[in-house]
């Protein structure tokens, strides 16, 4: 259920943030999903890849720190209250969200929340039991 | 009392009487103060009597001025290996003040006095100040910072002592001290010369004419400054400025001044005995040849050093200066044989910030420090290398890491200081070891 997200810490100066996609793009790395939290100086880049060890494999080899962290990819509705439901069902669990982000899927008309909780395996149970679909990673990387 | 009020170029302030001993009789009260100053040390001191032992020496060996060659030297690492008060000769009973500077890694060296060597500091720096053509009457702003710093105090007791009015305005602020310097008419101001180069500058964003103040002296030090910057400070300020000379390991500033004939620091050597040795070898050089100041401290008793090399490079100047005084001259300090840096007048070692930064991560990620001069003011980055260890995908947890590096700095170095977390390999290396300092600083 939980996918590996890769981290990259760049700084926040032009072109800072194209070279390593650009190097991932060489090797035929497809990035499924990327989110950029910045601050004045510096920023970190969190991609979904479609192989997370072997492009984590060509960053290192490029000199850039890259991290894996767990994340999961939990499926809405691509409409008005889609997220909130989701949230919902977190509602006095307790489980906190570190960081979230947001990518349309490609299938129909249902978008994809990336989170990262301070309790993955809580939050699994949790929204499985409240029927939102976690994705797997497979399935996410599937065109 | 008729106290002198109106002196000219040459002082007559009571004080500065010993800059004028006649030379072989300097010598003799220096051999005598030597000789005195080493048995103190031999007897109370246990480092340098272990010292003295392993080189088969005594204080008996001290025969003529010469013989302190024999001698062992104190190194700043001795002050901090025996923190806090291994070097101290004098009971804490007898001791009446403390201060202390930055080592070269987390802990500070801390030094101590005795009334007599408070007193011998005050009269020191009152030579210097009369040495500079100031007098009762003066008002003199001391805009060094107050505290374990000893610019502040240092400056303080000594204009106090001269009979002038002190102003303890301390470090920053500078529209408070261009306002008192304004209002009650200061004649003179002693800081850093960089910091003096901001008020100038200050100055000119508040309308303040410098040149048309009743201000006719700056006595600078804590930090080495170039002619250039001279020039432009005396003009801006239509002042004159003298070069004052002093270390926290010795008793603080007052160890030499320049007089007004600026041709080299005074060393006021009935208290401070200079050597030259040649800094890799030690060996003692002959006057007029470059080397490092080597300084005995002949009359203090709280805690005496025996030929501290001071990691300055300067030389003994030849020949007597026209003022008169029998002083031997030290050149102008422009350079260190160690890789301290001096940064807003305080004493900041690379080797500190490679202690802070291995304590927090407990790895020693690459760094760079990168000085530049904003305003007359020293500015110091520390750039880090974000290394995988270090490296967290929640911002916030970036951020906590920059501030624990930042305040880390803070603590030990007594500076502010920017941090800035920089990409892996993004630090050039020469030959597979990175550059330490990058000194964007002009004068």
């Amino acid at each position: 259920m939980k996918i590996q997200q890769l981290s990259l810490f760049v700084e926040n100066k032009p072109g800072h943030t194209a070279a390593p996609a650009r190097l991932l793009a060489n090797e035929g790395i497809d990035i499924r999903a990327l989110y950029l939290a910045d601050t004045e100086q510096y920023g970190i880049v969190r991609m979904i890849v479609s192989d997370w060890q072997r492009a984590a494999g060509i960053l290192k080899a490029n000199g850039y720190v890259a991290k894996a962290t767990e994340v999961l990819a939990v499926e809405v509705p691509d409409r008005p209250g889609g997220m909130a439901e989701v949230l919902g069902a977190l509602d006095g669990s307790g489980i906190n969200i570190e960081y979230m982000y947001a990518f349309p899927y490609p299938r129909g008309d249902q978008a994809i929340l990336i989170f990262r909780f301070n309790d993955p395996d809580a939050a699994i149970e949790r929204l499985q039991a409240a029927d939102i679909n976690v994705v797997a990673g497979h399935e996410l990387l599937k065109q | 009392m008729n106290a002198v009020v109106e002196t000219t170029a040459n002082d007559c302030h009571p004080a500065s009487v010993p800059d004028y001993t006649p030379v072989p009789e300097l010598r003799d009260l220096q051999l005598k103060r030597m000789q005195t100053v080493v048995t103190r040390a031999w007897q109370q001191v246990k480092l340098f009597r272990a010292r003295m032992d392993e080189r088969g020496l005594d204080p008996g060996d001290i025969r003529s001025l010469e013989d302190i060659a024999k001698l062992p030297f104190t190194m700043k690492a001795d002050l901090r290996d025996t923190y806090p008060n291994g070097l101290f000769a004098s009971p804490m009973k007898d001791v009446v003040r403390l201060h202390a500077s930055s080592g070269t890694t987390g802990k500070p060296i801390v030094v101590a006095y005795t009334k007599e060597d408070v007193d011998v500091w005050t009269s020191v720096v009152v030579r210097c100040l009369a040495g500079c053509g100031l007098h009762r009457g003066d008002i003199i702003q001391v805009a060094y910072g107050y505290g374990l710093f000893t610019g502040g105090l240092g400056a303080h007791y000594g204009a106090e002592a001269l009979g002038a009015a002190v102003i303890p305005a301390s470090g920053g602020n500078a529209d408070r001290q261009i306002m008192l310097m304004k209002d009650f008419g200061v004649t003179a101001m002693c800081c850093t010369p960089s910091y003096f180069l901001h008020l100038i500058d200050r100055a000119a964003d508040l309308k303040v004419d410098l040149r048309e103040l009743p201000l006719r002296a700056g006595i600078f030090g804590a930090e080495p400054w170039t002619d250039s910057m001279r020039r432009h400070i005396e003009s801006a300020s239509n002042i004159e400025a003298f070069d004052i000379y002093g270390l926290t390991e010795i008793i603080g500033p007052g160890v030499g001044c320049e007089c007004r004939q600026h041709q080299g620091l005074h060393i006021f050597e009935d208290h401070f005995y200079p050597e030259i040795v040649d800094p890799e070898t030690g060996e003692p050089l002959p006057d007029g040849t470059e080397g490092e100041l080597v300084l005995t401290t002949l009359s203090k008793q709280a805690m005496p050093m025996i030929r501290y090399r001071t990691r300055d490079i300067t030389r003994l100047m030849p020949g007597t200066c026209e003022c008169g005084r029998t002083m031997r001259r030290i050149a102008r300090i422009g350079r260190r044989s160690d890789d301290m840096l001096i940064i807003r007048g305080v004493n900041v070692f690379p080797s500190q910030v490679e202690a802070a930064l291995l304590e927090i991560e407990g790895t020693l990620p690459h760094y760079q420090i990168i000085l530049t001069r904003a305003q007359g003011l020293d500015q110091m980055e520390v750039q880090v290398e974000v290394t995988p260890q270090m490296f967290n995908d929640k911002i916030g947890a970036l951020q906590g890491l920059q501030s624990r590096i930042q305040s880390a700095l803070d603590h030990v170095l007594g500076i502010r200081v920017k941090v800035a977390l920089v990409e892996a390999f993004s630090i050039q290396r020469s030959e597979g070891k990175a550059k330490r300092v990058i000194d964007r600083r002009t004068a």
